[in-house]
Formats: C-alpha cells, sequence, structure tokens
C-alpha cells in the first residue's frame, strides 16, 4: 500500500487519515477468525470496542451512518445474522451523538461509563437478535465476554489513542 | 478536563444540511438493517450468497494462521504428557486389552448383522461421504455456535447436510461459500436432532443449549427415561441425519429432561467428513433383550 503524503502543510493525507480508524476496526472485527475453536463465546467483541475507542477520542471523525457499512463489514466477518451489528452500532454511535450534544465535564471516566452502557446494549441486542432469528440460546454464555469487554475498553481506547498519534504524524 | 470539540452546528446552511442527512442516512440504515434481520428471520437462506463470499474471504486467514495456534495450545499438553507417563502406560495397555476384546465381539456381531439383513432382503443405506475436510475455526464471540469448514460449493457440499468427525455427529452445514462451509454444531441454541438411547431404545430429542451441551427431551410418555451414561445415536426420523450416528452421553438428568454432552468435542476436531442429507425416514427398531 502506497501511503501518498500531501505536502501542503506537511499533513499526512487524508487517505491515511481516514483509512487507520476503519481499517484497525475492521482488523478488530476479524480477531474472531484466528483458528482457536471454542464451544462457547471466549473472546470481546473487539470491532465494537474499537469503534468506540475511535468515536470516543474523536468525536469529529466518523458521522453516524459510518457504523453503519462498519456494522455490516463485522456482521459480515463475524457471521453473525447481517443486521445485526448494523443496527445496533448505528444506534449505539446515535445515542454517544445525542451525549455530545450536551455540554458537561468529560473525562477518561465518563468515557469508560459510556462505553461500558454501549457494550452492555450491543451484547443484549445481538442475544435478543440470535434469539429471535434462531429462537435458541443460552444467554448466560454472552456474561462473561461481555464483562471482559468492558474492563478490555481502556487498554483499547489507549490504543485507539497510539494509532491516533500515527495516524497524524508527520 | 475541558469538554470535547462538538460538532459546529453554526449558522452554515451547508453545514447543517450535512449534519441533517447524516443522520436521515443513519436513521434509514437502522431501519435497513432491521429489516435484514427480519429477512434472515423469515427467509434463512435469503443472504446465502453474501454470506458465502465473505466466509471465502475470511477463511484463508484462518487457515493460514492455524499451526501457530495449534503450535502453542498443544505444547502445555505435550509437557504435561511427560508427567504420569508410566501409570497412563499400565492404565492405556489395560484399556486396550479390554477394547480388544469387544472389538472382536463387535466383529462378530457386524458379521451376524449383515447376515440377518441379508435374509431380510433390507437394503442398507450406505451413505457415501461427500468430502472429509479440516475444520478452521469458529465464531468466538456470538452467541450462537459455528465452526468454519475448509470446503464448500466446489467440493460437492450444500446446506443442510450432515457433518460428522470421527466420535459422533458435529453439525449441519448452514452457509456454503465456494471453497469454506459454515456448520451448526449440535450444541447450537437453533440446533435439534431427532435421537434414540442405545440402551432402552427410547426415541429423544436433542436440542442446543448455546453453551457446549445439549438437551434431551424425552418423546415417550411414561418411558424408561435417561441415566447417567447412556449412549444417545440419531435416530433418522425425519430426514437429514442418517440413523445411528452417535451423538451424545447422558452427563445428568433432572425428570424428563436430561443434559447431554457431545461426544465430538470441536475445539479438539481436525477433520470432520461432509455426509449427503438423509432422503427419507427409515424404520427404526429398538434393540430387544439387549438391557445392560
Amino acid at each position: 500500500m502506497a501511503i501518498i503524503e500531501s505536502d501542503l502543510l506537511g499533513q499526512p493525507s487524508a487517505w491515511r487519515r481516514q483509512a487507520i480508524p476503519v481499517v484497525s476496526t475492521m482488523i478488530g472485527s476479524g480477531i474472531t477468525l484466528l483458528p482457536f475453536i471454542a464451544t462457547a463465546p471466549v473472546l470481546p467483541p473487539l470491532g465494537l470496542l474499537i469503534a468506540l475507542g475511535w468515536r470516543l477520542l474523536r468525536p469529529e471523525l466518523w458521522a453516524a451512518w459510518v457504523a453503519l457499512l462498519l456494522g455490516l463489514a463485522d456482521d459480515l466477518i463475524t457471521g453473525t445474522t447481517p443486521g445485526t451489528a448494523m443496527t445496533l452500532w448505528t444506534i449505539t454511535f446515535l445515542g454517544i451523538d445525542l451525549i455530545d450534544a450536551r455540554p458537561m465535564w468529560r473525562d477518561h471516566w465518563l468515557d469508560w461509563w459510556i462505553a461500558s452502557g454501549a457494550i452492555l446494549f450491543c451484547a443484549l441486542g445481538q442475544g435478543a437478535i440470535g434469539y429471535f432469528v434462531a429462537g435458541g440460546g443460552a444467554l448466560w454464555t454472552m456474561i462473561p465476554p461481555t464483562f471482559l469487554a468492558i474492563f478490555c475498553f481502556p487498554p483499547v481506547a489507549r490504543l485507539c489513542a497510539l494509532l491516533d498519534r500515527w495516524r497524524l504524524a508527520k | 478536563m475541558a469538554p470535547p470539540r462538538h460538532r459546529h452546528r453554526g449558522f452554515s446552511r451547508r453545514i447543517q444540511y450535512g449534519l441533517f442527512f447524516g443522520y436521515v442516512a443513519a436513521a434509514t440504515g437502522v431501519v435497513a438493517g432491521i429489516a435484514l434481520v427480519l429477512i434472515a428471520r423469515f427467509d434463512p437462506a435469503a443472504f446465502e450468497g453474501i454470506k458465502g463470499l465473505a466466509l471465502d474471504v475470511t477463511t484463508p486467514v484462518t487457515r493460514l494462521t492455524r499451526p501457530i495456534v495449534r503450535g502453542g495450545g498443544s505444547l502445555a499438553d505435550d509437557i504435561g504428557g511427560y508427567f504420569g507417563a508410566v501409570s497412563e502406560n499400565k492404565r492405556l495397555h489395560a484399556e486396550l486389552a479390554d477394547a480388544r476384546r469387544g472389538l472382536i465381539q463387535a466383529r462378530v456381531l457386524a458379521f451376524e448383522n449383515a447376515r440377518l439383513k441379508r435374509t431380510l432382503k433390507l437394503v442398507g443405506e450406505q451413505s457415501v461421504p461427500i468430502v472429509a475436510a479440516r475444520i478452521v475455526g469458529s465464531d468466538l464471540a456470538g452467541t450462537r455456535r459455528f465452526v468454519t469448514l475448509a470446503a464448500g460449493r466446489a467440493d460437492g457440499v450444500s446446506p443442510g447436510q450432515p457433518v460428522r468427525a470421527a466420535d459422533g455427529l458435529v453439525g449441519r452445514i448452514t452457509e456454503v461459500g465456494s471453497h469454506a462451509s459454515r456448520v451448526v454444531l449440535v450444541s447450537d441454541g437453533g440446533s435439534a436432532v431427532p435421537l434414540r438411547v442405545v440402551r432402552t431404545g427410547e426415541a429423544a430429542l436433542g436440542e442446543g443449549r448455546g453453551d457446549g451441551a445439549m438437551e434431551i427431551h424425552s418423546t415417550t410418555v411414561g418411558g424408561p427415561g435417561f441415566r447417567r451414561g447412556d449412549l444417545l445415536v440419531t435416530s433418522g426420523v425425519g430426514g437429514v441425519y442418517p440413523p445411528d450416528l452417535p451423538v451424545a452421553v447422558v452427563t445428568g438428568t433432572s425428570g424428563e429432561i436430561a443434559t447431554g454432552r457431545p461426544l465430538a468435542e470441536p475445539a479438539k476436531l481436525d477433520f470432520a467428513i461432509v455426509l449427503p442429507q438423509a432422503p427419507a425416514p427409515p424404520p427404526v427398531a429398538p434393540p430387544q433383550g439387549h438391557h445392560h
């Protein structure tokens, strides 16, 4: 991949600034492709975590509709029912937009709370849609990965910040 | 810390319209997503093409990284194997002698069985396997239980075909790409398999629980019920699964319902065999006078 740097103002190219968040989110979705075979869910939804990390770090980076495409990619990569992550992630992003719209003090702790709410919402939504489509599945198996996901959010947010520094580096 | 930069609404019409249409697009997309879920609910085969394509694109990643992960996972087992090797060797010798006796018995029975079938002019349904393929991965994050098989439409695989391993039934094909397919495990919440208890011949239904185990329901009223250690095989009722494939062993009972552990443990599987769909429900006769 040739990264074309724009010489104007010495800024990294628009392509690079846009691609790194999107590609990192899709790689996060693709972590489930690693060939561990499990009979119960064991990994946190890394695609969602990275998407949330970017969204909370850079509110101006993505409009809410970007979550549609990221969610659809996640659905296709992980093999869940198409529309699951697409719907849930977009609703989550719209919700975060609502929170952003009210002026209040924001810090890391509040971002973590917001992300926890989002993770819980997506897990419940995924369970509900799975139940609706297939009519079965134990919901309790989602509890450990959901808690894991909540505790994984701060390191993932740091990872996004690292990637962000690299993304904007001259 | 300061509040974050909010999107500047300002007085620019262009920016306001841009924001507005962004939200319209997002809302439309949510509706479209819900529509997709509804379509998946009422027409499960609707997205076969696109999901098959996605499967073809993503499977090579899994296939290439598998040797690395396998190596790491089995290392601990290899080291652990050195300890207790002597006692294990003794135990295995005893088991082998036992198994040999059982095997001779089984050969005699198989011969007798074939002779009886010939006498009755029963045509045995010999299902010729479609393909044997490597299991390359599984869905690690969702509530559904799938594994990915490295064989697809090009190898003759199609949705609905049963998949077995050496130990027993693995599941059923749901999605097919041209070189990869997705298998829904018998322990998945959406799976149900008609079963038969080997000890009693009683009919049962095994439903996946989504957590690696199965829930076994008896379909006869006032039958002999289940016992711990009962072996369950497919009954072949209703087609799809050929009869007499080992499926699960009963690990616990509570009243009419039992819990079963699938015999083919997906985490330990390497290869699986895709079988053709059983076309018609074959007759089932419970074994007579064979209670142990």
